[in-house]
């Protein structure tokens, strides 16, 4: 008899992919409006679909430093990949906002207002361990301390989340070396397990939640068995088996702020753009710039907030000039903040291994390779 | 985030540069206390934060002492009685007001430029409650005679007992007898027992820098120094990240800091 993983609990389904289907039928007709991964821009992105057939089957995707290539499965997966360039902060935490709008009166008096909030409530099909962790760092950061987010709750409360276990890694994942997956844990409705092999094409379901087992039984489904459970586990451990990257975090935050000076920075400085992609591409980088735009002549003022980076000079502008005007500076900034003090900061890593910052660098930055640098040549010159 | 609109109450032209707004904030979500900021908002300018100067007991008149140095503060050099501005806070940390009084330790006042701003709050508090504090020691540097703010009140404030106001500038002008020089040479001169001063620093960080150096040259422990940092800020909410100091946000965990927290952070360049 074979022995069922003791992570997967024993009352999980199997659905296939008519009942995948009529999962996101059933949450567009609860009025979620459903985003899930789909071919766009050369890539697998995150897009509002409305059945299955819109997610990318038979497609995955090689990654390297630098490098990101559509290419075709053997197979019709329809999760055979890692993830790509977007993540779910683009629909979370948006990235051009307008935070209030105000009017300024005859009488010189101004008054201000906010615009309400988007009436939408989002399911999110797809979502993988290391971005699950990842919007739990943003729920911290945005809604989680002193100060609320009032416009990231807004499209954070009540998003419904169908994870799914990756059966694959990509050329630059490191989610096992940041115990961030690629096994989902908590914080989903559903999660699913991809199990694809010759004849037999269906997906393992577990619940999370009382509204994710409301939704299952609204669509056709079965008792998996254990053998399903080992399959299921099986897939997930030969992912885990499999990360183009891994990463020393022993100590990392004090390897980090006791080298603040190591020469690794210049080096990687003159390589480093300072474009800021991999701040975009970050599913856990929450900065923000505002702009003000005014119309005098019709006395209207609005104010914007829109994604910002480290990266630019104008980021810790004071007058006189930039805190942080050297290149070397602000990718010194980046990964300090995202491997050390956002411990100080939020209690836990900024990262999470999804290796979107590795391959979307048009430089090919690795900073496993960097860490791994600075741990190599250690001075802890400023501890 | 959404500023509140208050007119102004009175502007007052300080020096060249620099005007001190009173706002009268029917509705502050809180009572300010001395050291924190606000974010004022002029319509078509935009945004800045601003260190509030006036009397924490008088929690709706918000008095703010601004330089023009940036497309925000500029713009509002010029602004009028009447006119309409955009309030959100108060925001950030204080200074130790209440451990001062509480182990009634002298305050030493070190202040650079418009670093003296920030420091005014607790000159008012300190006055208005002269038997809870020691001695008060406000040491004050600008660039030029005409550069020094609150000159009025400078002089009247020498005039309580247990109060030694002394003044520096950079570069003397006719008419100016007192001292040339940096805030580091009244320091040096200052009379003070520093294993029972407080002292609260707010101007230039490499001035606050050497002001630290001093201090703990004169024996004063970096536990009884503050600072108050200053960096860009969008949001004061610890959101948008501009003002990221290490693993400090500025606008939340500042901008004052007890200086044993910070110092090592304030010598690496860049950061």
């Amino acid at each position: 008899m074979e022995t069922p993983s003791p992570e997967i609990a024993p009352q999980s389904s199997l659905i296939d992919c008519g009942g995948l289907d009529a999962l996101i039928g059933a949450l567009s007709a609860e009025g979620y409006t459903v985003i899930g991964p789909t071919l766009g821009d050369g890539a697998i992105v995150y897009d509002e679909i409305r059945s299955a057939v819109q997610l990318p089957a038979g497609w995955t995707e090689t990654q390297s430093p630098g490098a990101y290539q559509l290419a075709r499965r053997g197979d019709g997966a329809l999760f055979g990949y890692a993830v790509g360039p977007h993540s779910w902060k683009k629909l979370l935490h948006a990235p051009v906002l307008r935070l209030w709008r105000a009017q300024r009166h005859h009488d010189g008096s101004i008054t201000a207002q906010t615009d309400p909030p988007p009436p939408l409530r989002y399911a999110f099909i797809g979502v993988r361990s290391c971005d699950l962790h990842a919007i739990g760092i943003q729920d911290r950061v945005l809604i989680g301390g002193q100060y609320r987010d009032p416009h990231y709750a807004a499209r954070r409360g009540g998003v419904f989340i169908v994870a799914v276990n990756c059966i694959v890694a990509g050329g630059t994942c490191f989610c096992v070396s940041m115990n961030t997956g690629p096994r989902v844990r908590r914080g989903y409705d559903l999660a699913l397990t991809e199990l694809i092999d010759g004849e037999r094409h269906e997906f393992l379901v577990e619940t999370g939640s009382t509204r994710g087992a409301a939704i299952l039984n609204r669509i056709p489904k079965r008792p998996a068995a254990d053998s399903d459970r080992q399959s299921a586990s099986q897939a997930t451990e030969r992912a885990a088996s499999q990360m183009g990257r891994q990463l020393d975090t022993g100590g990392i935050k004090e390897l980090l702020l006791n080298n603040l000076e190591h020469p690794r920075w210049d080096d990687v400085a003159a390589r480093c753009l300072a474009c800021g992609n991999c701040t975009m591409v970050c599913p856990t980088c929450f900065c923000t710039t505002v702009e003000d735009h005014t119309d005098l002549a019709a006395g209207a003022a609005e104010r914007i907030r829109s994604w910002d980076s480290c990266y630019t000079m104008d980021f810790s502008h004071l007058h006189g000039g930039s805190v942080r005007a050297s290149i070397k500076s602000r990718y010194r900034q980046w990964l300090t903040h995202k491997m050390a003090t956002w411990f100080d900061q939020f209690g836990t890593s900024g990262c999470v291994g999804c290796g979107r910052w590795i391959t979307w660098c048009p430089v090919g930055i690795d900073l496993t390779e960097e860490v791994a640098a600075i741990r190599s040549g250690r001075r802890d010159d400023n501890g | 985030m959404l500023p509140r609109f208050i007119a102004i109450r009175r502007a007052l032209r300080e020096t060249a540069d620099t005007i001190t707004l009173e706002l009268e904030d029917p509705n502050p979500p809180a009572p300010f206390a001395a050291g924190q900021f606000n974010m004022l908002y002029l319509f078509g300018a935009g945004e800045a934060a601003i260190s509030i100067s006036g009397a924490p007991e008088r929690p709706n008149l918000l008095a703010h002492t601004i330089r023009g140095v940036g497309a925000v503060t500029m713009p509002l050099l010029r602004a009028r009685r009447g006119d309409a501005i955009g309030v959100r806070g108060p925001y950030g940390s204080a200074w130790p007001l209440q451990e001062a009084a509480r182990s009634g330790r002298d305050l030493l006042l070190l202040a650079g430029g418009i670093g003296l701003a920030p420091l005014r709050p607790v000159i008012y508090e300190v006055l208005r409650r002269r038997r809870e504090f020691g001695r008060l020691i406000v040491l004050y540097g600008a660039r030029t005679p005409q550069d020094l703010l609150y000159r009025k009140e400078l002089a009247q404030w020498r005039m309580h007992p247990g109060v030694t106001v002394k003044l520096t500038v950079d570069r003397a002008a006719a008419g100016w007898s007192g001292r040339v020089g940096v805030i580091t040479d009244l320091l040096r001169a200052a009379e003070f027992d520093p294993a029972e001063t407080i002292a609260l620093v707010c101007g230039p960080e490499v001035m606050m820098r050497f002001c630290c150096h001093e201090l703990a040259r004169r024996g004063v422990s970096p536990r009884q120094v503050y600072l108050s940092m200053e960096r860009n800020m969008k949001c004061a909410a610890g959101f948008c990240g501009h003002c990221q100091f290490s693993p400090f946000f500025v606008c939340r965990d500042g901008p004052v800091f007890r200086a044993d927290r910070i110092l090592p952070l304030l010598g690496i360049r860049e950061l």
